[in-house]
């Protein structure tokens, strides 16, 4: 039990975080979902290579077992490839009589660790960076190296759901805001706004304004363009979110003594009544970054969004398209792995929070 | 209930115009009018193109207007004659192509909605009921993963299980040999075992939301003191929850329509591809990749049109079910 | 002894939560015999709806039944029954009927009032539909719903609060059953509908012979409709009697503190204090060892109380209580209110006078669409505080009381009107013109206190930026002068300065009242606005609080104006009271007078339906039914606002022309045609004597 002094002084952040603590299930999904954004962040080096590098040799290269044993620590066994005399049909067979070990902090192909810090380390891969391959979950068409790949790609997948949602944060709170204060017609055309937008189903919605992106854009411009096209239609949950908390908020008393107490009408916005719902809002958040983080896997599964030489899951999964490839190559489904688990995660993780968002309710 | 349905309708007619405007947006968004596009298609073919028609074309569309009267022929075209344009790409009317397409369309997402609601009735119902049950908890992961896992990936899936261990094709809405053959009880069979791919398919994501929609409303419904007071009369539970909280707990069930549709909207343009089927998703898709933009935005407003007549119809039986929507007008 | 319809005997409910288990019902003996009324009452968490709730095997989890018996007609052990079995739905509705506190969320918003009775005839009788119909329209007028066949057929949501608490009792009296469990019927009431509901199950109950169970926490509805009381305590009961017993001689520290801390009506006798029963009902996580109530009570005998379990002791016959003691010491009366220079006051200049207030509101419309219509929640007021007085303000929900208060605290922007306040120079000033930064100076002579003790403060402030708010925006004081003037204030109104940083969830609601009056007289006001400042409090706590204000307006020569809608409270605390019905005032007049000698007849049924915390005075309802529910603001009756309910209209004038407010004698105003010619009764006057008179 929690001593009573301790909770009498406990601010609402504090007493959120006692609540959200009792999620079991959230608490361990906000983990995840935290351990998630950290290989975003530090991709380059977590990934045993770029995932850009082509090898013909090793098209479609089924995924290698990770092995271990005394002599060597952790190896894989290499590939050979063999042909079937009658079909003719290539394919992979691993040769048990040799090693490639596998070690950690292994100097491999050169990156940017953040952007700006030039490094050669990767956390673990082939101890000899000119030997053969490591391919732990398989190779994709032109023999890159699928696991690189998607580490790569979560850094795109999940900055895009990052930034597509500050986006609509930014037009929800200052639109739901203005519809909740001012209230009256301001909010009636605002809502009917939204109402409009809502009717209209997103995804081919999206890809209409996508497919006006020109195909000359930059890979950087792609990617912001879909962020302002995936915010640009969702915004409306948010700011519906916003101004219905904005209405509850405005009619507790505390903001009527607000003005009583003579605050000015910023200092009742920002002092009394925003600290009101931003825990709210970060709940609602985190709810809508896998809605987007769908959006783009999506998106980018038709051809219409992110393109290679650009890593999202979306791209990767792009590959999956076709049934004969994935029938022959079934570890291509393994970046939708990534994105259910993500996707899941941040849903119990938001869920959890926003049940712990109010910790005044009765 | 007269007037309440009149009113109804009446909001509509704003709705539709914004939504017109912004579709036509959307064909005006694409660097180069229509003609443009056009003239360079049939260049890239090796064909020039004639003189007389470049003026009809003109007309047509009134491309040498202002905007607004560009739009006033548009949308009277498709209001008068029922003229969405032509596409370029098919070298067809856009009207054609959408009466081959819709039905099927129509038809998938009518029941897929019906899918929707048998399935998600009982559970959610049963979840609020024997809340924290193994039964619930089960539902509700199966409900997280639901909305968890895109749909192409399930379509994908199911393909490649169908594939690779009962060496069938999932795809497509017939089998090859049918696809040709008139239509014989065998090949409505063979239509009917098809079907069902799509309809889970695009109803997973649904049928969760539906299911976390119902059990949030019943349980809150539960804890109503009207519950209680059913219960001290005497009434037996079974009756008690389906006459009362189940009763009140529909009415978000119903107004779902209008967030379902777009869903099932948006699942049509990812996974027809996938599988294969003749609906308007796919041509979409190829439309807009072609940048045939009359053929995306006939689409896009029809789909729009259509979640829109969804709403209404949603909104009137909400009327018709709850007296305090009905009575308030 | 005849056997008693009801025995409840160790009963034990506990409720299972994450933090611990709490013992909502801890022990409770009780009997209720056929055909009499028992009333259970208590402050709120004391155990008495969870009790009634245990009865019929309703309580919801994680509560749960865990011990004792509950004997039904001398057989059936209720306790015993599973609740969802078909034994115990035979007894719910069918021999136990009962009432719930909200009567609009009692019934299913969907079907009609007349599809939910007759459901309930089906269930335990063997009807037709028509018949079911036939007979639901004869229980609807049985309870006094006027036009039953057609209310038979609207829905919840079209009826008023009182007409669906008379469809709840029809529903719960469908199968004539021997007992009636009543649950706070009439709190969710307004004053006047309340009496009218109490009266009809007084009357039922005398009908159909029947027992009633009737849980309250106000001991003047106990007063009206007992004949056995048991009063409750964190769980147990501590004392059971007659109804004359526990108000005239009761035994338990408790019973008699609570009885003491009420105000009653006095019709102009001496104001009193009221006797607060000292700190606050303890949370159900911490009961007190020994007697629970020990930790408030004034003859506590340290070593015995503290430790051991008061033992039952018998007062005569039918009459228990738990205590150590067996004779109470009586307390000493408090001396009656100096009302220090009051009189000499009445030649001063106004402090404040209110001209033509008017505040309408808009509903319907829309973006393109004119309003359908305006509501005038304040309606042309006139009104006039004189300083270090207490001006009262009565009236019921929705008379437009609570409008007019924020008005004059410039809370919303009245439509027209003047509100003319003298400043201490003695210049007026129209506060109504003011705005901007002149108005910022005013706000801090003019305060409020608000009514709901849990929204009024941000839950996201400490204490100390909560009371420190007003010092903070005009600039008066702040860092550490800040620091030390809001723990002064904390010191004034009884709370402890080290409480600066905690947040207002620490706090309990008499405590939060208390922060909110310090916020409000931080600033050092002239007059502050009360909205309500009680009515969400325990009956033990409201005395606290009322003394508190008392005080202070002594201290600090404050001017009040007090906003309720209970009369005693009003009648406690003012020096002058207004009464407003429909956003119009129809009397305005000194406490004394107005409460002996009442000159409007709205004014007349508000006292009347005001219940006595005395048995002694239980008496016939004077003034015949006060008419329907209040009319819709938005289409107020024509002429007399209040013909539509009024005991005394007459043919001429009332239903069309507007009344004027007129004086009658010194400084006494009335609104009505009439009010030269009638009588009306007051408090201490019977309607006899009014009868002779008039």
């Amino acid at each position: 039990m929690r001593k009573e002094q301790d909770v009498d002084v406990a601010s609402q952040w504090k007493l959120v975080w006692w609540g959200f603590k009792r999620h079991r299930v959230a608490l361990v999904c906000g983990f995840v979902t935290l351990a998630i954004y950290l290989v975003a962040v530090f991709a380059p080096f977590l990934a045993p290579g770029s995932g850009q590098k082509t090898n013909s040799d090793y098209i479609y290269a089924p995924p290698q077992a990770l092995q271990f044993d005394l002599d060597t620590g952790l190896y894989v066994h290499p590939y050979t490839l063999k042909q079937d005399p009658e079909t003719l049909a290539l394919s992979f067979a691993a040769d048990e009589t040799k090693k490639v070990p596998v070690g950690f902090f292994v100097k491999g192909e050169p990156y940017e660790l953040l952007g700006f810090i030039p490094w050669d380390r990767h956390l673990f891969g082939p101890e000899n960076p000119g030997g053969p391959p490591m391919y732990l979950l398989g190779a994709d068409s032109v023999g890159r190296d699928l696991l690189s790949r998607i580490i790569r790609g979560t850094t795109v997948s999940m900055s895009i759901g990052l930034v597509g949602v500050l986006l609509s944060l930014v037009l929800g709170i200052v639109l739901g805001g203005v519809s909740g204060y001012f209230g009256g017609r301001t909010d009636t055309l605002i809502q009917r706004v939204i109402e409009i937008i809502m009717s209209i189903p997103t995804i081919p919605l999206w890809m209409a304004l996508f497919a006006a992106v020109p195909a000359s854009w930059s890979q950087l411009e792609r990617y912001f363009a879909l962020t302002v096209v995936i915010s640009l239609v969702g915004w409306t949950g948010l700011a519906r979110e916003v101004r219905g908390k904005f209405f509850a908020v405005r009619g507790e008393e505390y903001v009527m003594a607000a003005t009583a107490d003579g605050a000015g009408r910023l200092r009742i916005m920002f002092r009394h009544m925003l600290p009101s719902f931003t825990s709210h809002i970060i709940a609602s958040l985190s709810l809508s970054i896998p809605s987007v983080i769908l959006a783009e896997t999506a998106l980018s599964f038709i051809g219409l969004g992110l393109q290679t030489p650009m890593i999202s899951w979306g791209v990767l999964l792009q590959e999956a398209q076709n049934i004969r490839a994935v029938s022959t190559a079934p570890w291509m489904l393994i970046p939708g792995i990534a994105v259910v688990i993500t996707v899941l995660a941040m849903n119990f993780f938001g869920d959890g929070l926003r049940d712990a968002a109010d910790p005044y309710k009765h | 209930m007269l007037r309440y349905i009149g009113r109804r309708i009446l909001i509509l007619i704003p709705t539709l115009a914004a939504i017109s405007v912004i579709t036509f947006v959307v064909i005006q968004l694409p660097p180069g009018d229509y003609l443009t596009t056009l003239t360079a298609q049939r260049a890239a073919q090796g064909d020039s193109m004639p003189t007389g028609e470049l003026a009809r074309l003109t007309e047509r569309y009134a491309l040498d207007e202002p905007v607004i009267v560009q739009y006033w022929q548009w949308i009277s075209n498709i209001l008068l004659h029922g003229d969405f344009g032509e596409s370029f790409d098919y070298a067809r009317p856009v009207s054609a192509l959408l009466a081959e397409r819709l039905p099927l369309t129509i038809a998938l997402s009518v029941s897929t909605l019906i899918f929707i609601w048998v399935v998600s009735f009982p559970i959610g119902v049963y979840s609020a009921i024997r809340q924290y049950s193994l039964g619930d908890y089960g539902f509700t992961f199966l409900g997280y993963l639901g909305l968890a896992v895109p749909n192409f990936l399930i379509a994908l899936l199911l393909m490649w299980i169908g594939l690779q261990f009962f060496d069938l094709n999932a795809g497509g809405i017939l089998s090859p040999e049918y696809r040709d053959a008139p239509w014989s009880p065998a090949k409505v069979g063979d239509l009917l075992a098809h079907l069902w791919v799509p309809i889970v398919i695009w109803g997973t994501a649904g049928t969760a939301g539906n299911i976390r929609v119902l059990r949030a409303n019943l349980l809150d419904e539960l804890r109503k003191p009207y519950v209680v007071a059913a219960r001290a009369r005497g009434m037996p539970e079974r009756t008690m929850t389906i006459t009362y909280p189940v009763r009140v707990a529909m009415n978000p069930f119903f107004s779902t329509i209008g967030w379902i549709l777009p869903g099932l909207i948006a699942a049509d343009a990812i996974t027809s591809k996938v599988l294969n089927l003749q609906t308007t998703g796919p041509l979409m898709l190829r439309a807009l990749l072609a940048q045939d933009m009359y053929l995306a935005g006939a689409i896009l407003l029809i789909s729009a049109v259509l979640v829109v007549i969804g709403t209404l119809v949603s909104d009137i039986a909400l009327g018709w079910l709850d007296p305090r929507v009905r009575l308030r007008y | 002894m005849e056997e008693p319809l009801l025995t409840i005997e160790g009963l034990r409910t506990h409720f299972f939560t994450s933090e611990g288990v709490l013992k909502a019902v801890d022990g409770v003996d009780l009997a209720v015999p056929a055909g009499k009324t028992v009333c259970l009452v208590g402050e709120s968490g004391c155990g008495k709806s969870v009790t009634a709730r245990s009865i019929l095997q309703l309580v919801d989890r994680p509560g749960r039944i865990v011990e004792g018996s509950i004997r039904w007609k001398g057989g059936l052990d209720l306790a015993a029954l599973d609740p969802t079995g078909e034994e115990i739905r035979r007894v719910r509705g069918g021999e136990i009927g009962m009432v719930f506190q909200e009567p609009m969320a009692s019934l299913s918003p969907m079907y009609t009032v007349g599809a939910q009775l007759s459901q309930a005839l089906r269930l335990h009788r063997d009807l037709s539909r028509q018949q079911a119909r036939e007979e639901g329209v004869a229980l609807l007028r049985k309870v006094g719903i006027p036009n039953a066949e057609q209310r038979f057929d609207a829905y919840p949501f079209q009826l008023s609060g009182g007409m669906c608490q008379r469809v709840m009792i029809a529903i719960a009296l469908c199968c004539d059953p021997a007992l009636l469990i009543a649950d706070e019927p009439t709190t969710a009431l307004d004053v006047t509908t309340q009496a009218r509901i109490v009266d009809l199950m007084v009357d039922l109950r005398a009908q159909n012979d029947m027992a009633m169970l009737f849980i309250t926490h106000d001991l003047g509805v106990v007063a009206e409709v007992a004949d056995e009381v048991a009063v409750m305590y964190l769980g147990k009961v501590v004392e059971h009697g007659t109804a004359e017993k526990i108000f005239n001689d009761p035994r338990h520290p408790y019973t008699r503190a609570l009885l003491r801390s009420i105000p009653k009506l006095r019709g102009g006798a001496a104001r009193r204090r009221l006797t607060a029963i000292r700190g606050m009902v303890p949370s159900l996580r911490q009961v007190p060892e020994g007697c629970s109530f020990h930790s408030r009570c004034d003859h506590a005998i340290d070593g015995v109380c503290d430790t051991t379990a008061p033992p039952l002791k018998r007062h005569g016959e039918a009459h228990l209580a738990y205590c150590h003691l067996d004779e109470v010491p009586a307390e000493r009366l408090d001396p009656a209110v100096q009302v220090t220079g009051r009189s000499a006051v009445e030649e001063a200049e106004p402090l404040l006078r209110v001209e033509g207030l008017a505040m309408r509101y808009p509903i319907g419309g829309g973006l393109f669409r004119k309003p359908a219509g305006f509501v005038r929640a304040v309606d042309g007021v006139d009104l006039t505080i004189l300083p270090g007085q207490t001006l009262g303000l009565v009236g019921e929900s929705g008379c437009g009381k609570t409008t007019l208060g924020r008005c004059v605290a410039r809370l919303i922007e009245p439509t027209a009107g003047r509100i003319l306040y003298r400043e201490e120079s003695g210049d007026e000033v129209d506060l109504a013109a003011v705005t901007g930064a002149r108005l910022k100076a005013y706000r801090r002579q003019i305060r409020m206190i608000f009514q709901d003790p849990f929204s009024s403060l941000n839950p996201r402030m400490t204490l100390q930026q909560i009371v420190g708010e007003p010092l903070r925006t005009s600039g008066i004081a702040g860092g550490s002068e800040l620091r030390d003037r809001v723990a002064d204030m904390l010191t004034r109104v009884g709370l402890r300065p080290e409480y600066m940083q905690r947040y207002p969830h620490a706090f309990s609601g008499g405590q939060r009242q208390r922060i909110n009056i310090a916020r409000a007289l931080i600033t050092g006001p002239r007059l502050v606005i009360a909205d309500e400042p009680v009515s969400a409090l325990d009956v033990s706590v409201r005395a606290q609080i009322l003394n508190l204000l008392t005080d202070l307006q002594e201290e600090l020569g404050l001017t009040y104006l007090f906003i309720s809608h209970d009369l005693s409270v009003v009648e406690h605390i003012s020096d002058r009271v207004t009464v407003m019905y429909l956003g119009k005032v129809v009397e305005d007049a000194d406490t004394a007078g107005l409460y002996r000698r009442p000159r409007h007849p709205y004014t007349e049924a508000l006292l009347d339906a005001v219940p006595v915390p005395d048995p002694a005075l239980r008496r016939e309802r004077r003034t015949p039914d006060t008419g329907d529910d209040l009319p819709d603001p938005a289409a107020p009756p024509p002429g007399c606002r209040f013909h539509t309910r009024c005991a005394h209209v007459r043919p001429e004038s009332c239903r069309t022309d507007v009344p004027e407010l007129r004086a009658y004698g010194e400084r006494r105003l009335a609104a009505c045609h009439h009010a030269a010619q009638l009588t009306l009764a007051g408090v201490g006057s019977t309607a006899r004597e009014v009868g002779t008179g008039g």
